[in-house]
């Protein structure tokens, strides 16, 4: 089934926050934050700012009836700083004016008193001083200290990857509107419509059932618009409140780049230990995660950089420990992987690493210790269904891996100023929210008397094709046509108590949901008429065909007055987490794949470009394959752009210098692999996936990750002296700075 | 009162022409389709198409980005947004992106379906390389492209042979209102560009709307690439002239410019994107001052000479129109009105280099530009230029003085790099640390010699 979206989408008619019609009245608002990334907030001077033109009111912590505190997992983050501030774009004050452009003038206007104080911008500098948000968290299994003393070959090292920003195109917004009885009516451009109701509830000083959020769509998220699309919600839904008037508040570009946070930075290092038979017999690593100013979720994002921090391996000797250090950055926040992606490339870095210094291709070690049936994983579930070595297998016949090297190998040796690399990279990826609780999800189903029927889930479509795919589950247990169903608004006060979209497991958990909910109502009408069976709208009676039509149904359902709604709550069976061992089973099932990248770099200039990406995906039984397609096309994307073009650069005053997208870049058409194919490994998926389609949304991003390794072994074809590093993005200026470097 | 055509309806405003033509779109006419992403024009989101009437009676169709872009450049044009080409059956433009997966999230969408709509308007031979290049200006962060490279190739295979307006309102590309917009167009009331002494001179607005759009929406601003000029690209005996208004599309578009630099196309390419390149000015590139700015590195080496008219007019080198970061040799009021150069004569070469972060639509790292004259191996003439490695986009005096009259040897361009050294003074930023920008420079100045004398050297021979 294609996007039920895009033909709005293709003609502009989409509507996103920013495209909703607002109400008479409404005022805009601005964001006030520090220029500065640490100090003492000594003054807010509003006086000249609250004379400009257009200027209604402008809102600081003081004007917070409730709480002052947005922080999701720890209550350590306030809406508007109070005595100190913590970061460059931490919000201070909002000014409301007739216009946009009045309020951006203001904000200009206001005069702050800050007494800067030093920041600290790198994580190992805050753990050295005892900067750490959460305790560190230690995932182990075997005992690594003994298997070294029995590895023939231990290698040690660093590896270090940047932010990224999210730079979903649509930026952050909000509108929220004053309804009767205090009860405030949200738009917001968010994954996790609930996180906005409870938290704007919380400051704002009322129950949550006074707060209604709506979501239509979104122009991307990816992570960003998880938690800190709350803020400027909230924001919106304060000024609403006090003002008794709709507010609107949409980020610009930069603002919303200085103000929010991204993906969170690492900086680890390594251990690993090696037989002759190149096994993983022992594997250490300590994470520092660059947590920005406040928790945000990072801590749940440390945990599952320990989850995968052994990909697609199995290790019998692992000891990883993470350290959420607190620095003046932004809080950094989920982003498609949400750490996973971090922890894989520190044991890919210790793989090259190895592979390097014995003199071997990195795939030798890497197969050597792909997971099998049965392997346990450091956190203690055991693997099924384990199909990372067969996606592995299938690429290599598939693809003829073995022609594909020896194409390099003779391209660099006939050409001097440009060098072929090519890698492997295989991914294994966990779905599940690891905090078990989260894995819940409710859907809506009204048949209309007409026949047709509406669907809420608390799904949000941000690009990802949810809408579609909760339309094709309806479709299909209704047994009636698509056509039939609207996908209605996310929305709190029709499905209430979301965990947000995200953890790649939307479609899974609302789509059951939502399958179960459908099938309540078949099987209702399938008793009201007796034993009939609904077969593409047509009602059979003992397997023979009746005249029986779905609108006679529903409209006889109707007048027998049977209820024609119905709602159905769905949680993931079977797992668990124990954080106090750090042992259970987390995650449903994991998803699988090995994709295997080619670039060329042009050794006069330090650039390059990727030949091709092929690769083979445990997509299960996929039901909607455009859509998921798209998903591995766009997160390999995403995920070569952070490994090489991406880079977020704050100086040492904790100032955002790629502040825009004129300095930061992301992928382009022509950044884009020149080739990208893409192979099913053709094999069921998981039952707890949706229809055994396995999730889709975040394991594609960390083919990506190989990106680094071939432009590594381009850069090594070129310049035998090259000490490889492990730091990436690779940006234009690593490559050549490594192309040159001891010659 | 101005008036423009939007879409399919004549419109007349008294709003600011400052104003930028995203915000007179979206919040004075509410047409929601355009998006707004980063109001920088580097993401497209925003993407409308221009059409103006060219000499033969013909509506000419351009891509820009409406977000810098003053509301006035549109004054007595055709702008056309994507609710403007919506019909109640897709087009098939439209129609592809939909086959083919080429929309996800659908920010990003209204600016590529315009952007390719623009392109099957005003494309000369279809094909898949050009196509794709018509979206280079617009960024997606869902599809990774290559969905979208497949709707490209499904609308190319579409595209009429002959592709003027009537044959598109037949199949479908465009609404059949396209067919009276040249009438129209020549109704509007003319508009005059008047003369504000005081006011911001504004030439595509490619620069100043992203440096300064809160000041630029309420003020004056005289407006000067409406003035046409014709022909913008002049050849006289031995001299080339542009006027100041002068696109980089309009440079690779003109014939004479292209037998000039027969690598136009690649050289060029490297300079910001389609719609940019639709809208930003020679003048206004080399005002700006950057030191970065590709044309004038391009034109540095070219040796060319700017012509200023003011209180009198005046000429000078270009290279000595930079006095120190952001100033220049010009009083206030004098405004470019041309640019010159000696066209390059036989044994002549030319060639432009750039390296930064994303090789397109971004912003240098390093540039440079180099023309070289070489006979009999004797290195006759050679003007080096580098932006980048100073405050202001630099002509590289000492490193092009060192190189004339030696002969063309790995020897010599070794030693030239020695001075080239000496001569720069770059600074770490965000596009790049200083001992990168020495390396890459050496690297771009190598390549210069690697590409036009590919015969002569290898890159193991300079390194």
């Amino acid at each position: 089934m294609r996007s039920i979206d895009a033909p709005n989408h293709v003609t502009g008619q989409s509507l996103y926050l920013d495209d909703l019609p607002i109400s008479e009245r409404t005022l805009h608002a601005a964001v006030v934050d520090s220029p500065v990334a640490r100090g003492k907030l000594t003054s807010v001077d509003l006086k000249a700012a609250k004379g400009a033109p257009g200027v209604i009111a402008i809102l600081t912590a003081g004007d917070i009836p409730g709480q002052n505190q947005i922080g999701g997992i720890i209550a350590d983050e306030p809406l508007f700083a109070e005595s100190e501030v913590h970061f460059c774009g931490q919000p201070i004050a909002i000014v409301l004016a007739e216009t946009e452009a009045e309020a951006r003038h203001a904000v200009k206007l206001v005069e702050l008193d800050i007494k800067p104080e030093q920041p600290v911008i790198d994580p190992r500098e805050a753990r050295a001083r005892g900067e750490l948000i959460i305790a560190p968290r230690t995932f182990a299994l075997g005992d690594t200290s003994s298997a070294f003393d029995t590895c023939k070959y231990i290698f040690e090292g660093r590896a270090d990857t940047g932010g990224q920003e999210h730079l979903y195109i649509e930026t952050q917004g909000a509108y929220a509107v004053p309804m009767e009885n205090g009860h405030l009516r949200i738009s917001s451009s968010t994954q996790g419509p609930t996180a906005v109701q409870r938290t704007a509830a919380k400051v704002l000083g009322i129950p949550m059932h006074l707060i209604e959020v709506d979501v239509t769509r979104l122009g991307g998220g990816f992570g960003g618009k998880e938690d800190q699309a709350t803020p400027w919600a909230v924001m919106a839904a304060l000024a609403a409140q006090h003002l008794k008037r709709p507010v609107k508040l949409v980020l610009h570009r930069m603002d919303d780049m200085r103000m929010t946070g991204k993906r969170h930075p690492y900086s680890s290092d390594f251990k690993i230990g090696i037989d002759e038979d190149f096994r993983i017999v022992a594997f250490e690593a300590e994470y520092y995660q660059n947590a920005g100013a406040a928790a945000d979720l990072s801590p749940a994002v440390l945990e599952r950089t320990l989850f995968h921090a052994t990909n697609s391996y199995y290790i019998p000797n692992f000891k990883g420990t993470a350290y959420c250090c607190r620095t003046n950055l932004p809080p950094n926040t989920a982003f498609r992987g949400f750490g996973g992606p971090q922890g894989m490339f520190v044991i890919e870095a210790a793989i090259a690493k190895a592979a390097i210094e014995l003199g071997v291709p990195a795939s030798k070690i890497q197969e050597a210790n792909l997971l099998r049936d049965n392997d346990e994983f450091p956190f203690g579930q055991i693997s099924r269904q384990t199909n990372g070595r067969r996606t592995w297998k299938l690429a290599e016949q598939r693809y003829d891996t073995a022609q594909l090297e020896l194409e390099v190998e003779s391209y660099n040796g006939e050409n001097a100023a440009s060098k072929k690399g090519f890698a492997r990279m295989p991914i294994c990826f966990g779905i599940s929210f690891t905090k078990t609780q989260m894995n819940h999800a409710r859907a809506l189903v009204h048949i209309y008397q007409d026949g047709s029927v509406g669907v809420s889930t608390g799904a949000v479509e941000m690009g990802q094709g949810v809408n579609t795919k909760m339309v094709a589950v309806a479709a299909e247990t209704l047994s009636i046509h698509p056509d039939r169903i609207k996908l209605e608004t996310t929305n709190t006060t029709r499905v209430a108590n979301t965990s947000p979209s995200a953890a790649s497991a939307t479609a899974d958990l609302n789509g059951k949901a939502l399958e179960k909910a459908c099938l309540a109502l078949k099987k209702r009408l399938h008793n009201e008429f007796k034993g009939i069976e609904i077969v593409n709208e047509i009602a059979y009676r003992n397997g023979r065909k009746t005249k029986l039509k779905w609108e006679e149904i529903i409209d006889t359902a109707f007048i027998n007055r049977v209820c024609l709604s119905e709602t159905a709550h769905y949680s993931t069976p079977a797992i668990n987490f124990d954080p106090r061992e750090e042992k259970g089973h987390p995650f449903a099932y994991h998803v699988f794949g090995t994709a295997l990248i080619s670039v060329t770099v042009d050794c006069i200039r330090g650039t390059y470009e990727f030949d091709y990406v092929k690769l083979v995906h445990d997509f299960g039984n996929s039901f909607c394959e455009q859509i998921d397609i798209g998903q591995i096309e766009g997160g390999l994307v995403q995920g070569l752009g952070w490994m090489t073009m991406e880079e977020v650069v704050y100086d040492e005053l904790g100032q955002l210098r790629s502040n825009a997208l004129s300095t930061y870049k992301i992928p382009d058409i022509y950044s884009a692999p020149k080739i990208v194919e893409i192979e099913p490994l053709g094999r069921e998926g998981s039952k707890l996936a949706i229809k055994k389609s396995k999730a889709v949304g975040e394991p594609p991003l960390m083919y990506g990750l190989g990106g680094f390794f071939a432009i590594q072994n381009a850069i090594r074809a070129f310049n035998p002296n090259y000490d490889a590093k492990f730091k990436a993005p690779m940006t234009p200026e690593r490559v050549l700075l490594s192309l040159y470097e001891n010659r | 009162m101005n008036e423009l055509i939007l879409n399919d309806r004549i419109i007349q405003t008294d709003l600011s022409p400052g104003i930028t033509l995203l915000d007179f779109v979206r919040y004075e006419q509410h047409l929601k389709g355009t998006k707004i992403g980063c109001r920088e024009g580097d993401c497209g989101a925003c993407t409308v198409l221009l059409g103006s009437l060219d000499t033969n009676g013909k509506v000419r169709y351009r891509s820009v980005t409406s977000c810098i872009s003053p509301l006035g450049n549109a004054f007595g044009k055709h702008v056309v947004t994507i609710d403007g080409l919506t019909m109640p059956q897709l087009t098939p433009v439209q129609q592809a992106l939909v086959d083919e997966g080429g929309s996800q999230c659908g920010f990003c969408t209204p600016g590529f379906a315009v952007s390719l709509t623009g392109y099957c308007l005003s494309c000369t031979r279809a094909n898949h390389d050009t196509a794709v290049a018509s979206v280079d200006g617009n960024i997606c962060r869902c599809t990774g492209y290559k969905s979208i490279e497949r709707s490209i190739d499904k609308i190319v295979e579409q595209i009429p042979e002959i592709n003027h307006v009537e044959n598109l309102v037949r199949d479908g590309f465009i609404p059949e209102y396209f067919t009276d917009i040249p009438e129209k167009l020549k109704d509007l009331k003319n508009v005059k560009t008047g003369k504000h002494t005081s006011s911001t001179v504004v030439g595509g607005g490619t620069d100043l709307y992203v440096q300064i759009p809160d000041d630029l929406a309420g003020a004056k601003v005289n407006l000067v690439s409406r003035k046409a000029v014709r022909p913008g690209i002049e050849i006289n005996g031995k001299t080339c002239r542009l006027a100041a208004n002068t696109t980089a599309t309009e440079m690779l578009e003109s014939e004479e410019f292209n037998r000039i630099f027969p690598e136009l196309n690649q050289h060029l390419k490297l300079v910001s994107s389609t719609p940019i390149r639709n809208m930003g000015t020679l003048a206004g590139n080399l005002v700006n001052a950057s030191p970065i700015g590709d044309l004038t590195i391009f034109f540095l080496a070219l040796n060319a000479t700017v012509i200023l008219s003011g209180k009198k007019k005046k000429s000078l080198p270009l290279r000595e129109f930079y006095l120190g970061y952001k100033t220049l040799a010009k009083a206030p009021g004098d405004l470019v009105e041309a640019v010159e150069f000696r066209i390059p004569k036989k044994h002549t070469h030319f060639n432009f280099e750039k390296v930064c972060k994303r090789t397109h639509l971004d912003i240098a790292s390093v540039n440079s530009a180099m023309l070289i004259k070489v006979d009999e191996n004797r290195i006759k003439k050679i003007h080096l230029s580098a932006g980048g490695i100073g405050p202001t986009p630099s002509y590289l005096e000492q490193t092009s003085k060192a190189l004339r009259n030696q002969s063309l040897t790995a020897e010599t361009i070794k030693n030239g790099a020695e001075i080239l050294a000496q001569e720069i003074s770059p600074i770490s930023d965000v596009r790049g640390s200083e001992e990168y920008k020495r390396l890459l420079l050496r690297q771009l100045y190598f390549a210069h010699f690697l590409k036009l004398f590919p015969d002569h050297f290898t890159l193991t021979d300079l390194i």
